[in-house]
């Protein structure tokens, strides 16, 4: 009966070792839910936006280079 | 080649990127552990190998292309979209690095995806050194146009094939799915796809940028 108990013991704590490995994983969701996630979107589009910009403005001298040929 | 000179697929590529920088980091990920958020580099990571593998097909296409007609143009466009894919390459495998430092523990572990990753990285170098060092132009175009035929495919099986052999942290690799648990996430495809497909055609606009460089500057040393 002991064994049996000491059993059920060792096979409960498995489970709640278990569960705390595959439970609730952190994901940053305060960050969205609290809106400062926009912040770091908005940074990061002005950021590429600026350097499509300067894309754009390389294409076009160089294609006024090419016309002068 | 009028493509080149065209402005919509630029914009368009432009778009495809800003759409998975606001997607990329809002929608909903799966919840996995170790990875958190972090799970969102996919959609800045893994574009920027795939805009590599794009300039680099073109690369050889373009070899090709140079070893049959013998066009000088054709072997231009085969260095800078080399070039442009050497650029994609470091950004790919500092991206990778950092986030490795903070799912693997290290930047460096040693994993097979890594430094396969790093021994394509020394195959193209090679390509370089071998165009630098020979002198004359028809004799270098012909000898780095079959060297980078035979470097395309030894990049694609040591970064592609050989780590899915072994066992590897990297997803997969070693029975280790690679996107088939995100595919089950549709959320995710809405950012990935486009974002591979973007990031491939701005590498390929850098490309073309640097192609046309390349042939003003020729034909300026033609005329002299």
């Amino acid at each position: 009966m002991k064994k049996l108990q000491i059993f059920l013991l060792l096979l409960l704590s498995y489970t709640t070792c278990f569960a705390q490995q595959t439970g609730d994983v952190e994901m940053a969701f305060d960050m969205r839910s609290s809106g400062k996630i926009y912040v770091v979107i908005a940074t990061i589009v002005i950021i590429f936006a600026g350097l499509a910009l300067y894309l754009f403005s390389m294409d076009r001298r160089l294609k006024k280079i090419e016309k002068q040929k | 080649m009028k493509f080149i000179y065209q402005t919509w697929w630029k914009i368009a590529a432009v778009l495809l990127v800003l759409s998975t920088l606001v997607t990329g980091l809002l929608f909903d990920v799966p919840k996995l552990p170790i990875l958190h958020e972090s799970i969102r580099n996919l959609y800045f990571h893994v574009p920027m190998w795939i805009a590599m593998f794009t300039v680099f097909a073109i690369s050889v296409f373009y070899s090709i292309r140079y070893l049959t007609t013998g066009k000088e143009e054709y072997d231009l466009i085969a260095v800078e979209s080399a070039n442009t894919g050497i650029f994609f390459f470091v950004l790919g495998l500092v991206t990778g690095m950092m986030w490795a430092n903070y799912t693997w523990g290290a930047p460096w572990s040693n994993d097979p995806k890594q430094n396969s990753a790093a021994i394509a990285f020394l195959l193209y170098c090679a390509y370089l050194v071998l165009r630098n060092s020979i002198d004359e132009e028809q004799k270098r175009a012909k000898i780095s146009a079959i060297y980078n035929i035979f470097a395309f495919p030894i990049m694609v099986v040591l970064i592609m094939v050989l780590p899915r052999l072994t066992d590897s942290l990297h997803p997969g690799s070693g029975g280790n799915p690679a996107f088939g648990k995100y595919d089950l996430d549709n959320g995710m495809k809405i950012a990935f796809y486009p974002a591979m497909l973007g990031w491939s055609f701005i590498a390929l606009w850098i490309a073309t940028l640097r192609y046309r460089i390349r042939l003003i500057e020729y034909k300026n040393n033609e005329i002299n």
